[in-house]
């Protein structure tokens, strides 16, 4: 298939808006020829994960676009950063990578991104609306776009999201089509117990499972009856994006292209059905830990980002507790959600206990760990699944209550009632 | 070996290396280090292995859309993969080698093969990625993983 550009591509790829802009549209034209399509199509709004700042060769690309006089053509949220711009002291973040991080971010906003350093854009209010066209990086973002917010977006590799907000063009194919966002395979909870539902630190694990399993193209989940709320998609699709490559799935009676199995098929018939057992979900629960013993030398929480709701749950758990003395407590959100939550009084039990917050970036993405810190605890699939490759860790993963709990004991502590069924 | 295997191009280029092949699909950030080339996922089979000048075979990329934030940061530092064959066209793959081609004009191939082709791979093999996405074995090492 040979790809047709429009006028306005073509100006666009020979320089009538400036090189920086060619540059973006030489690079989207090449993977519109690895994408096989036709042709380009608007989008109306980007989420810029290329903001991450992994090396000299990171930030020499985001320079070299704002030298080239690049800037973006629809709202662009950004995505975390490699450094807390104004907490980074505090920990052991080497001057050196601090430096360049920062030199990275200023060049992102130097294009015109917003500046939202966050990896939960969803919590913000630049978040996109239902059926909107847009190009998002950051795989649980874009999972969560297209699943629970219903916005259309492929998943977008870092450094391409960028030239899809300079350009305000994207490869017309996958998840921006109709025709490709109908389930492919039904995915059928088979006796869960409503009461592990009904606990937060069942979505991570589900997340965690679904991606495992490697489904081929859009899963549909049936059978949750508890409520899922904005949270716990958002852990099922961190779960889900970062065990696996899943950029859609529809939860039946809950995201909005699923009302119905049917509907999640768009009226197809369901020619493959895995089922999802308890001692499935106990095996991914087991497997999202990876420490040997008790022993315990951080709590981190908040990837993706933490919530105000989240907050809302963590700050009774704290009232009248302290951390142990050894063990570091960190919570990870943007900096809106940090300011409304303080406004809102819902840090004053977290500085009490002795945690702490960073903010524009996490553990993940930026080296603040000191080097004494080698057995981590947190709720999340993501940080549990990456910490030890990233971190050089090892992990344990439990409730936000196990966490709490843990931190305050000073060792590991799992209540595992929910899951010994 | 006889046979050659005439594998989709992604991105051209051409490289002579040994294999490091693995059935389980690979997220490089996280999975890959940017300074060493070792693999650092530590639930991946590879891990350990070094992939720099290597020709790795991996199904496809899984997870992270940093992929090719950290491959793009090994190129720079000159321990990326020498080539990289998948089952179906890898956007994350490819796009780190457009960029690393626009950037520092060095580049790697990336080769679909499908599932079929994509089995006979294993590590320790001497293989050859042409021009135009044929893949041939210059000798089998006999090592099996």
């Amino acid at each position: 298939m040979s790809l047709r550009l429009s006028d306005s591509d073509q100006a666009a790829l020979g320089g009538e808006n400036g090189p920086g802009t060619s540059m973006a549209m030489s690079i989207l034209v090449r993977m519109a020829g690895v994408y096989g399509v036709s042709e380009l199509m608007d989008i109306t709004a980007a989420h810029i994960d290329s903001s991450i700042y992994m090396g000299i060769a990171t930030m020499e690309y985001a320079e070299r676009l704002v030298d080239l006089g690049a800037r973006v053509s629809v709202p662009s949220t950004l995505n975390v950063s490699g450094v807390d711009e104004h907490g980074w002291q505090e920990w052991s973040v080497p001057k050196q990578h601090a430096e360049n991080a920062r030199r990275q971010m200023v060049a992102y906003e130097a294009m015109g991104c917003i500046p939202t350093w966050t990896c939960a854009p969803y919590q913000t209010e630049h978040r996109p609306v239902f059926g909107q066209q847009i190009a998002a990086g950051e795989s649980n973002a874009i999972c969560f776009y297209n699943s629970v917010i219903g916005a259309r977006t492929e998943r977008y590799p870092d450094l391409l999201d960028i030239c899809a907000a300079i350009t305000g063009r994207v490869p017309a194919t996958g998840l921006h089509l109709e025709e490709n966002r109908a389930g492919t395979v039904l995915l059928q909870l088979i006796e869960i117990p409503l009461a592990l539902q009904d606990d937060d630190s069942f979505y991570p694990v589900l997340g965690y499972l679904i991606g495992g399993l490697e489904p081929d193209g859009v899963p549909v989940i049936a059978g949750v009856e508890a409520n899922v709320t904005e949270d716990r998609h958002k852990a099922i699709c961190a779960g889900a994006a970062t065990a696996g490559a899943v950029a859609l799935y529809h939860l039946v009676g809950s995201t909005p292209e699923a009302g119905t199995i049917e509907q999640a098929f768009h009226g197809r018939a369901v020619d493959k059905t895995i089922e999802i057992h308890m001692h499935q979900l106990v095996g991914a629960y087991r497997r999202l830990t990876t420490a040997s013993s008790e022993a315990l030398d951080m709590v981190v929480l908040g990837s993706p980002h933490f919530s105000l709701d989240e907050f809302r749950t963590l700050a009774p758990l704290l009232e009248g507790k302290a951390r142990d003395s050894d063990v570091e407590f960190l919570v990870t959100c943007s900096r809106s959600i940090r300011m409304i939550a303080d406004e809102l009084g819902l840090l004053e039990s977290l500085k009490s206990f002795g945690g702490r917050i960073t903010v524009d970036t996490c553990p993940l993405a930026t080296p603040m760990l000191p080097e004494r810190i080698k057995r981590l605890m947190t709720n999340s699939a993501k940080y549990a699944y990456y910490s030890p490759g990233l971190l050089n860790t090892e992990v344990s993963y439990g409730s936000l209550q196990d966490c709490v709990r843990s931190a305050v004991e000073g060792r590991v502590i799992r209540d595992d009632s929910l899951w010994m069924v | 070996m006889d046979g050659i295997i005439k594998g989709k191009v992604v991105v051209a280029g051409t490289a002579r290396a040994l294999l490091l092949a693995s059935h389980e699909p690979l997220s490089f950030w996280g999975g890959y280090d940017q300074a060493t080339g070792e693999i650092i996922d530590r639930r991946h089979p590879l891990s350990g292995e070094i992939g720099t000048g290597k020709i790795m075979a991996v199904p496809f990329t899984r997870g992270s859309s940093t992929t090719t934030g950290i491959l793009i940061e090994s190129v720079r530092a000159g321990v990326a993969p020498a080539g990289i064959i998948t089952t179906e066209p890898d956007s994350y793959l490819a796009l780190a080698s457009i960029v690393a081609d626009e950037m520092y004009s060095k580049s790697f191939p990336v080769i679909a093969v499908g599932q079929k082709a994509f089995g006979r791979f294993k590590s320790g093999m001497e293989i050859e990625i042409t021009e135009e996405g044929e893949i041939l074995f210059i000798e089998e090492a006999g090592k099996e993983r």
